[in-house]
């Protein structure tokens, strides 16, 4: 008790250089806690994907699309439960700045597929009885003030034209974790158009969605549909949702990396920092500590009052470092929703903030530990004056 | 608080302090610089000794082997018959936690303790319930004319009054011995002379055996004996009080 009351009150001794250290170690927690997020939240389609969804595509490429007659070749596959189909339309609302991403789909395997994807009864018929109907995330709706029965016109890039259509239903995601920022219409509509139009675009696929019955059956299956199309005129590729959405994540693995190695850097910075300024401190006390000493207290003694104080501080910034991350989470998730869609603090980031605190709390007393155990009492009284 | 002297043996009176043949030299680089050379005295049990000499003569060094501070390169120190020189470090230390009071120039109190928790520090290491340290703590400080003080930091005290907290400090916990090293040298006259006849009463009272070193004449005057130290020899290590 005594030891922690005077390490308190020596943490606080000056109190400019208290305040400082604090607010730079809670500047780095929140730095490291916010950047180690971004890392986890770049592989969350990863994480978060059904082990039971198998995703098929050209096994050229992903820009290459496959036959819409594929679709009931893949539902004889022993296996399949469920195939639905999706086109990645990139359509600009008004302006591109209000990029959000969306999609063709057949809806009612879509919507049978991806329960994560909650849509009310009502408007579920409507969005499914309306081959103009869409529907969109709740995040998106709010953002543009959109409601049910809304006309939304998007703007073609991939396929041109001004493209209509009516806001059917609203979902909401089952998870914090669930993209409320998407926007889905009738594969249908899209391709009638084009039948219209572009005859020779008309009728693809850009990626088949498969549910399975079991996890465990899921290699089996993809394996029996790139079999069944192999060495036809568009072979496939299948693959587990996880191992898709990794092949997206791969491509920004290096700049992923590098955000990591940042987030390990501004740690070490602050460690340095802290250091330095305990190292400082403990020189100041040298006389100090060598009284205490000789009075009869032992290095142990003298060591834990330092260590001690050392802890406290980084402790104590590492706490308002974490106290920080959610508001700037928040406010990250509002700026960047565009990017990134939900911006939640994981309870493990929280557990690594507070153990890089304590880390940063434990190198910086090694130094002055290491002196005020080891001075020598007589020397160190010669000090004071 | 009680004042008895666990070593006293009888009405005659012991050495407290014995230093027989004691050799002290530091290591500069290569070179070696030999600070006290076959020092040999005794000092008896109740006695107060000035210790005055040239500075760099080495009287801070003869008061820390004394203390316990300090290990000395070659002879034996006895201490109320406890040959310390043969002690370990945690030996040594906890003996100093019970044995000898330290008083500095400069106090060296603790700057964030309170005048109380500074005076209390040594009690720390003894076995004491908070209420009975606290007993002793405010005994100790009443005797020192500093019951009103008892709250403030060392930077809300004057010299003086920081000078006899670190008293109160090192009398504590009743050691035998009291060394000081020039405790009125950094303080006014009337400061000096309070202190010093503090120290006076700590030895005709409570029977304090105390090694003062001084460079003050009028301080030395209030010891029984003082003894000269030159370029680390001792001048007249007999000499009774002039
Ligand atoms: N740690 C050390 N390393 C090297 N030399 C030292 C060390 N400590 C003391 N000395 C030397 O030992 C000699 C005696 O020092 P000491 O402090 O005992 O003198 P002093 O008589 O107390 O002087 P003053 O009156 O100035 O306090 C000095 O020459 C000093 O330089
Ligand atoms: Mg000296």
């Amino acid at each position: 008790m005594f030891y922690l009351k005077l390490s308190f009150r020596n943490a606080f001794r000056h109190p400019l250089r208290a305040v400082l250290t604090i607010t730079g170690v809670a500047v780095a927690i929140l730095a490291f806690g916010l950047l180690r997020t971004l890392v986890g939240l770049w592989y969350l389609g990863v994480e978060t994907s059904s082990s039971t969804r198998l995703v098929t595509r050209s096994s050229i490429s992903l820009v290459f699309s496959l036959p819409v007659s594929y679709r009931e070749r893949i539902r004889q596959i022993p296996g399949v439960k469920e195939v639905s189909m999706m086109n990645w339309f990139g359509g600009i609302y008004v302006s591109e700045k209000n990029f959000f991403p969306n999609f063709a789909v057949e809806p009612k395997t879509f919507l049978a597929l991806y329960p994560e994807f909650i849509v009310d009864e009502g408007e579920k018929k409507s969005f499914l009885n309306d081959r103009r109907g869409a529907a969109a995330g709740s995040k998106l709706a709010a953002k543009h003030g959109w409601k049910v029965g809304d006309r939304i016109v998007l703007k073609g890039t991939i396929f041109p034209g001004e493209w209509d259509f009516v806001l059917r239903a609203i979902y909401r995601g089952a998870q914090r974790s669930t993209d409320e920022s998407q926007f889905f219409f009738h594969w249908d509509y899209l391709n009638e158009s084009l039948r219209k139009t572009v005859p020779r675009r008309a009728d693809q696929v850009g990626i088949y969605m498969v549910g399975v019955d079991t996890p465990e059956k899921a290699p089996e299956v993809a394996q029996a549909i790139d079999a069944t199309f192999r060495n036809s005129l568009a072979e496939t590729m299948s693959e587990t949702e996880k191992a898709f959405q990794l092949s997206f994540v791969a491509m920004t693995e290096a700049i992923m990396i590098a955000i990591k190695i940042v987030s390990y850097v501004v740690i070490v910075i602050i460690m340095v920092v802290a250091a330095n300024t305990m190292a400082m401190t403990a020189r100041e006390r040298i006389a100090e500590y060598a009284t205490m000493k000789a009075l009869g207290f032992r290095w142990s003694h003298v060591a834990v009052t330092v260590f001690a104080e050392s802890l406290l501080i980084a402790l104590l910034g590492g706490t308002i470092g974490v106290l920080l991350t959610f508001p700037a989470a928040n406010l990250l998730e509002k700026e960047l929703s565009q990017f990134f869609p939900v911006f939640i603090i994981s309870t493990e980031t929280i557990y690594f903030q507070f153990a890089a605190a304590a880390l940063v709390g434990i190198v910086a007393s090694v130094f002055p530990v290491y002196r005020a155990s080891t001075i020598n009492i007589a020397e160190g009284l010669r000090r004071v004056g | 608080m009680e004042c008895s002297n666990s070593s006293a043996k009888g009405v005659e009176k012991s050495h407290v302090v014995e230093l027989i043949s004691v050799f002290k030299s530091y290591q500069r680089g290569s070179q070696i610089i030999p600070v006290l050379e076959d020092i040999s005295f005794r000092i008896q049990e109740g006695d107060f000794l000035a210790l005055m000499g040239p500075s760099g003569s080495g009287k801070s060094t003869l008061l820390n082997l004394i203390a316990g501070i300090d290990h000395a390169d070659k002879g034996t120190i006895l201490v109320n018959g406890v040959d310390i020189s043969s002690l370990n470090e945690s030996g040594l230390a906890s003996w100093r936690s019970v044995n000898v009071g330290l008083i500095f120039q400069f106090y060296n109190l603790i700057p964030v303790l309170t005048a109380f928790e500074n005076v209390e520090l040594p009690l720390l290491l003894t076995g004491l319930s908070a209420r009975r340290r606290k007993e002793q703590v405010e005994t100790v400080l009443s005797l020192l004319n500093l019951s009103d003080r008892i709250d403030h930091f060392p930077s809300q005290l004057s010299g003086g009054q920081q000078q006899r907290v670190a008293i109160a400090r090192a009398m504590v916990t009743d050691p035998a011995i009291l060394v000081a090293d020039e405790p009125t040298g950094d303080l006014d006259r009337t400061s000096a002379a309070e202190i010093l006849s503090f120290m006076g009463r700590l030895v005709k009272e409570f029977g304090k055996t105390i090694i003062m070193v001084t460079h003050d004449p009028k301080a030395a005057e209030n010891a029984h004996r003082i003894i000269h130290l030159e370029k680390g020899v001792l001048l007249n290590p007999g000499q009774q009080k002039i």
